[in-house]
């Protein structure tokens, strides 16, 4: 096989496994936007906050050291023990499920039946506010996460492939991990809302508020449900982002990738996450790779979007999306 | 007891139909615009010019632009910041290819091809509703953002990748440059801003507001009765691009003096505008100037409450802003989701009742 197809083939499968990435996030999306029509923007900063609280935990952090410091003089830092990784992963789930319950209590229960724009701002305003939480509570510096993930290029597919085709692939051990990690969680979560009592009350409740109500479905419950459940997306795809790349502030930038991923999916499709992930992914690459070095690089940046609207013009409701119904 | 329509009889149509009909607000329109016109040049110095009066202003263009968009016209944009780019960088390559124009014309010029951009950005909007289309206009923002960045036509191929303003006069005084004084930044934004919302006011109370209204409230059911929806979306874009346009073009020429598209004219750029908006009021022109006051002088009054008066590090203190501007947010659209201009609308309804409620 000539050499330029091969690379073209690389840059593909790595254009997957980025899409992975991006449906991580985008599923989170999805979820909430089902079960209660909000379109929840803080969905990155949940992935932020997340993966912050998980490095903290495991560090012996002193949440709100640098405030305490401030205004008592001290100066604090760590306590000075280490956590396990999986116990500091379920510690941090825990927190993302505290934060949904104070989320439910002190945002969304005042703002039901409000126009969809103003809920949409409310998770902006919610997304700074978690912004400037992660910072205050654990610092602002870029911080390194490890919980004993798979790092670093994967050999034995370097070496299959030199055996096979005589050219390596370089394809990211972590990547394999996150694919196979979200292939777990789509199944887990197709079970869950298929299978169980909580998960047909949930499509209940995304079908439609009022009858839920009428059927006796705690709507309040379901919120936190289905918050408690996107906490723990972001927590695993906070997990996945902050072992590539460091946590740091850019992590709440991928909630900005993850639009387009849903745009082109449809906004209350899981399976449309996962597609729209991988289109995204694949064509964002392929494009670079392309026609990138042409018009100076870094398309990657506006790429995503120009795809998703182009898109859309054709199909305005996404690959996915329940077809958009208008009456007068 | 001053505040009432009653014993205020018009006997013309113009009269009917001014834009204050009620005496006490006509008065204190005129007092507010002789107080910013006479009073306060003779006092400013430029702390307050560059971190209050003149940002101000600025975002108060911006903000009326894109309440024309969301708030009239109901379309949900996330691409100001981009638009605003293009405002800036417009009016660079107008002034450093015809430095002998005056300014002004250059921005009014900056505004249009803006104008002309958001049309080309708003033409989805005829097929992409809602949350869809927020989304969509992000392409906007990333797109211009790239555009700018990459190519060196549109700096001059200057080494830094930055644009700096050139020196220009108007009537004798130093508009753009460094040797700007203070007032003459200030009246220079001031006068554009009440070009802007007089205009806005105008516009919004005619037809084509009516029209945009009509979109807002329900787009089938405004085109059934007649208004024409490409026609409406599109001006709409229009003239709220070319407002915005104008704001990008004063932010980068009169207010930074230099500026790099991807630090300037970012995402988080089109979110602030988007909050003065809903913060101030969708479709109200006063909200527009509410929101853009209180989130200039929040961060300003912070700062000085938090590092001046107590000490604290300034990076923390620029975290806990973060936090408190969420949580106001949060706040505000708890208590009053349509905003400070409803706030002014209530204050406005008891004033009528005042002192005698019954």
């Amino acid at each position: 096989m000539p050499e330029q197809l091969l690379y073209a083939m690389e840059v593909t499968l790595n254009g997957l496994m980025a899409g992975v990435m991006y449906s991580l996030v985008a599923l989170g999306f999805v979820l909430i936007f089902k079960a209660s029509g909000v379109f929840n923007y803080a969905q990155g900063v949940l992935a932020l906050f997340a993966a912050l609280t998980l490095v903290g935990l495991q560090n012996g952090q002193v949440p709100f050291a640098h405030v305490i410091n401030a205004i008592f003089d001290t100066n604090l830092h760590t306590f000075g023990w280490k956590l396990p990784a999986l116990l500091a992963i379920l510690l941090a789930a825990a927190v993302m499920v505290l934060l949904a319950i104070i989320i439910e209590r002190l945002v969304l229960k005042h703002l039901v039946s409000q126009a969809p724009i103003i809920l949409f701002m409310a998770t902006i305003g919610l997304a700074y506010f978690l912004e400037g939480l992660g910072d205050v509570m654990w610092g602002a510096d870029i911080k390194k996460l490890d919980v004993g993930l798979p790092q670093g290029i994967s050999d034995t597919i370097e070496s299959l492939t030199d055996r096979w085709f005589g050219y390596g692939f370089f394809i990211d051990n972590l990547d394999i991990v996150a694919t196979l990690v979200a292939v777990v969680l789509v199944a887990s979560l197709t079970l869950f809302s298929q299978y169980s009592k909580q998960g047909r009350a949930l499509r209940a409740v995304a079908d439609d508020h009022q009858a839920a109500l009428s059927v006796g479905i705690s709507l309040r419950f379901i919120w936190v449900l289905v918050w408690s459940i996107a906490g723990f997306v972001a927590l695993v795809a906070g997990i996945m982002w902050g072992t590539k790349s460091g946590v740091q502030f850019s992590l709440s930038l991928i909630a900005l990738k993850a639009l387009p991923v849903l745009m082109l999916g449809g906004f209350t499709s899981i399976p449309g996450a996962i597609v729209g992930g991988l289109i995204i992914g694949v064509g964002e690459k392929l494009f670079e790779f392309s026609i990138g070095p042409m018009v100076g690089g870094a398309t990657e940046n506006w790429f995503a979007y120009v795809l998703a609207l182009l898109f859309l013009v054709f199909r305005p409701q996404g690959l996915f999306g329940e077809k958009i119904i208008e009456r007068v | 007891m001053l505040y009432r329509e009653a014993g205020d009889f018009k006997t013309t149509y113009s009269e009917d139909s001014q834009t204050f009909p009620i005496f006490f607000d006509r008065m204190g329109y005129y007092v507010t615009l002789l107080l910013a016109f006479g009073l306060v040049p003779l006092f400013i110095n430029d702390y307050w010019a560059n971190a209050v009066f003149v940002p101000f202003l600025i975002y108060a263009i911006a903000a009326i632009g894109l309440n024309i968009l969301v708030g009239f016209a109901g379309q949900v944009s996330l691409g100001t910041g981009g638009f605003m780019a293009v405002g800036a960088y417009s009016v660079y390559k107008l002034m450093t290819s015809f430095p002998d124009v005056p300014v002004l014309i250059h921005v009014l010029i900056a505004g249009a091809i803006t104008a002309f951009v958001g049309v080309l950005f708003g033409l989805p909007s005829l097929r992409i509703k809602g949350f869809y289309l927020a989304v969509a206009t992000l392409a906007a923002q990333f797109f211009l953002v790239w555009l700018f960045n990459k190519v060196p036509w549109f700096y001059n191929y200057s080494a830094s990748g930055q644009i700096t303003v050139p020196q220009s006069k108007m009537l004798g005084f130093y508009v753009t440059g460094a040797q700007t004084s203070a007032s003459a930044k200030y009246l220079f934004c001031l006068v554009v801003l009440v070009f802007v919302a007089v205009v806005a006011r105008n516009l919004t109370r005619g037809t084509m507001g009516r029209k945009w209204m009509a979109i807002r409230d329900m787009d089938i059911a405004a085109e059934i009765i007649g208004v024409n929806p490409l026609n409406a979306k599109l001006t709409a874009f229009a003239v709220s691009s070319f407002f915005i346009g104008i704001a990008g073009a004063l932010f980068f020429a009169v207010y930074l003096g230099a500026a790099e598209v991807t630090e300037a004219f970012s995402i988080q750029k089109s979110f602030l505008i988007l909050f003065m908006v809903i913060i101030g009021g969708l479709g109200s022109i006063f909200g527009s100037f509410a929101g853009a006051a209180f989130l200039v002088l929040l961060p300003v009054f912070l700062k000085n409450v938090l590092v001046g008066q107590l000490g604290w590090p300034t990076d923390l203190a620029a975290h806990l802003e973060l936090m408190i501007v969420g949580a106001l947010i949060v706040g505000f659209l708890i208590a009053e989701p349509h905003g400070m201009a409803q706030l002014w609308r209530l204050a406005k309804e008891k004033l009528r009742l005042w002192p005698f409620p019954h």
